[in-house]
């Protein structure tokens, strides 16, 4: 197989593979978790301010007090890489035709330059989250293959992708083909792994609120 | 497999439901919860990561609820669940679980992990795996009435003797009035001035109210060791007793597990809402400082703190209540950094200052250091609280470290500076 070959297919029958894996992988998982239903809450309710399943969407993603404090790698390093892979992923303007293509919608990119310089920051901030993995008793104990594995899923589109663009270490089509392939080993993962937080995440903070919001307590 | 793990997975089986699937594969391992959690930071130990510990309820539900799980478990990926590894977490699951719930409040993807502990006990109570020391008081509250193995006689004792220092009556099994009024054993033996402290005030409001010979006690040790079938045999004395009676209102005690059973869990466990409400003693008193019944003849003077009981207020969700109160009877009352739904547990709820073996009470003794630099860095010698359960474990920590610490019960301080 050449280059091009390569490229063809997973831009072709590797990509509709991935996608495939991916489209159903996600339904059935979310179908799996939340047909398991939960019982009505019998108790009757106290009102409070702020205290439901919507508002801790939102608040969720803001650090509680003190906790940055006690753990500034976690956050600083954690926003930065998901704000970071945001960036990359749906401001870069390769991406973008791509997304234009599959449904028709487009937005503005960001200069190429930026792109880099978001990559070089958010691929620092994944390689100090993973120093802290191996440095943090508690995230070391927690750390199981899965967490390995999710990281090096996540890196390798980020480095693939950037090498493609500076034109480094592989011929171009080679890397885009590289690249791409990662891109799709990451969707067909996803379902089936920790990184299906990107989906429960938002049920989960609705139940925690709706539950605890239930009794009056906006968490 | 012997029968009582069978019957232990079973009732997992039976907890789970879309919350808890949805936490399971939240979880990002950050690690996160063990920095919000009082007996990792007391002891630095990794075990006591809140997410650690319900590792064998994550493990029925992954091989019990996902595809990849079941097979995994077939080709023997997956090892099941034993009755080793369930005596190993109840250390875990009881001694160093307060069911605080503070971890809940961290976790970035929103996981409710106390919610999980409480339902993992399930497991570990019909399956064998709770401490000897819960499973004695829950033994005693079926048979005898309350978890300290009270009787009603002590009760009447404690009831004769606010009437003699308050100069009223207390009513008795009287249908009609507008409370029922709950009571906790650890009330009644340790701080019987909270019943002195609710007739004076009562009295200024005009409430009638009444006791319930067959329902005073007002703790459900069926809910911390996690037996809702026994859970539901307890809260059922008080429901039947406060219709019988046709009471408007029940009241719960300072008690914080105490309300959680009552309020919250209660009519889960009938399986049917009540026929009155539930009311926080300290909702209740906020309501009468509104209507301005509640007037203070002066104010406590030294400076002090005030200890949120987890149960009452970040899970209880009596917030609002506890701040305006000590301001009104206290002169000095300093506001601590994590207090209200932040605050740090005493280190004995959700049953654990039950367990009396050794190393439970050793490992209390540390967590409880927590709360014994919330109290040197404000600079106080005084601290109110409104649990009776907190009170038992707070000093109890005073007594270790030997401090000087004077600890309170807010409702009796207010009754004590109630204007006559």
């Amino acid at each position: 197989m050449n280059d091009m070959q390569f490229l063809t297919w997973v831009r072709g029958t590797g990509l509709d593979i991935a996608v495939g894996i991916f489209v159903l992988g996600v339904l059935w998982r979310l179908i799996e978790i939340y047909s398991l239903g939960r019982k009505m809450d019998l108790s009757p309710p106290r009102e409070a301010a702020g205290a439901s399943g919507w508002h801790t969407i939102f608040r969720r993603s803001v650090p509680p007090p003190g906790m940055v404090k006690r753990s500034p790698v976690s956050y600083i390093g954690g926003y930065t890489f998901h704000i970071g892979l945001a960036i990359v992923v749906f401001l870069f303007a390769p991406h973008i035709l791509l997304i234009k293509d599959l449904t028709g919608l487009s937005w503005p990119a960001l200069p190429s330059q930026f792109i880099d310089l978001v990559t070089v920051i958010t691929m620092a901030a994944m390689v100090v989250v993973l120093a802290d993995r191996i440095n943090k008793p508690v995230k070391r104990y927690l750390s199981t293959f899965g967490d390995w594995f999710t990281w090096t899923l996540t890196f390798l589109p980020l480095l693939t992708g950037w090498l493609a663009v500076q034109h480094l270490l592989l011929p171009y089509t080679w890397m885009l083909a590289l690249h791409i392939l990662s891109v799709e080993l990451l969707l067909i993962f996803l379902p089936f792994t920790k990184l299906f937080h990107a989906f429960t995440v938002f049920g989960s903070r609705w139940y925690i609120g709706k539950i605890n919001g239930h009794r009056g307590v906006p968490v | 497999m012997s029968a009582s793990l069978q019957k232990g997975i079973n009732a997992l089986k039976e907890v789970i439901d879309a919350p808890i699937a949805s936490y399971f594969n939240s979880c990002v391992h950050c690690g996160l919860c063990a920095e919000a959690c009082l007996f990792y930071l007391e002891t630095g130990d990794v075990k006591y990561t809140p997410i650690h510990k319900l590792e064998p309820l994550r493990r029925v539900y992954e091989q019990e609820y996902t595809l990849l799980g079941r097979l995994g478990k077939m080709v023997g990926l997956s090892k099941a669940v034993t009755d080793d590894e369930l005596e190993e977490w109840k250390e875990l699951v009881y001694d160093s679980c307060t069911m605080c719930g503070r971890c809940s409040m961290v976790c970035p993807v929103g996981n409710d992990i106390v919610y999980m502990v409480r339902k993992l006990r399930e497991g570990m109570a019909v399956s064998g795996h709770a401490p000897d020391g819960i499973k004695g008081a829950t033994k005693r509250t079926v048979e005898i009435g309350g978890p300290m193995g009270l009787k009603w006689p002590a009760v009447a004792n404690v009831i004769k003797k606010a009437e003699a220092a308050t100069g009223e009556t207390i009513n008795v099994d009287k249908p009609d009035v507008d409370y029922l009024v709950l009571l906790s054993s650890m009330e009644i033996v340790n701080f019987p001035e909270y019943l002195e402290a609710l007739v004076k005030i009562f009295k200024k409001a005009g409430i009638t109210f009444t006791l319930a010979s067959d329902a005073f006690e007002a703790t459900n040790a069926g809910i911390q060791i996690g037996a809702s079938d026994i859970a539901k045999v307890i809260v059922s004395r008080i429901v039947n007793s406060a219709e019988k009676l046709k009471v408007k209102y029940v009241l719960s005690p300072e008690c914080g597990h105490a309300y959680m059973a009552i309020r919250w869990e209660g009519p889960n466990l009938i399986g049917r809402p009540y026929n009155f409400q539930v009311v926080h003693v300290l909702e209740l008193l906020d309501d009468l400082r509104k209507k301005g019944v509640l007037k203070m003849k002066d104010k406590f003077k030294d400076p002090l703190i005030l200890h949120d009981p987890c149960q009452i207020v970040r899970r209880g969700g009596v917030l609002e209540s506890p701040e305006p109160l000590i301001q009104a009877v206290a002169e000095n009352y300093i506001p601590i950094v994590d207090k209200q739904k932040m605050n740090w547990c005493c280190g004995g709820g959700g049953g654990a200052s039950a367990i009396h073996t050794d190393e439970a009470e050793a490992l209390r003794a540390k967590a409880f250091r927590i709360k014994k630099r919330q109290i040197e860095e404000a600079g106080v010698d005084t601290m109110v609280t409104f649990c009776a359960n907190c009170r038992i474990v707070i000093e109890e920590g005073i007594d270790h470290y030997e401090m000087n610490t004077k600890l309170l019960g807010l409702t009796e301080l207010l009754a004590e500076h109630l204007e006559d």
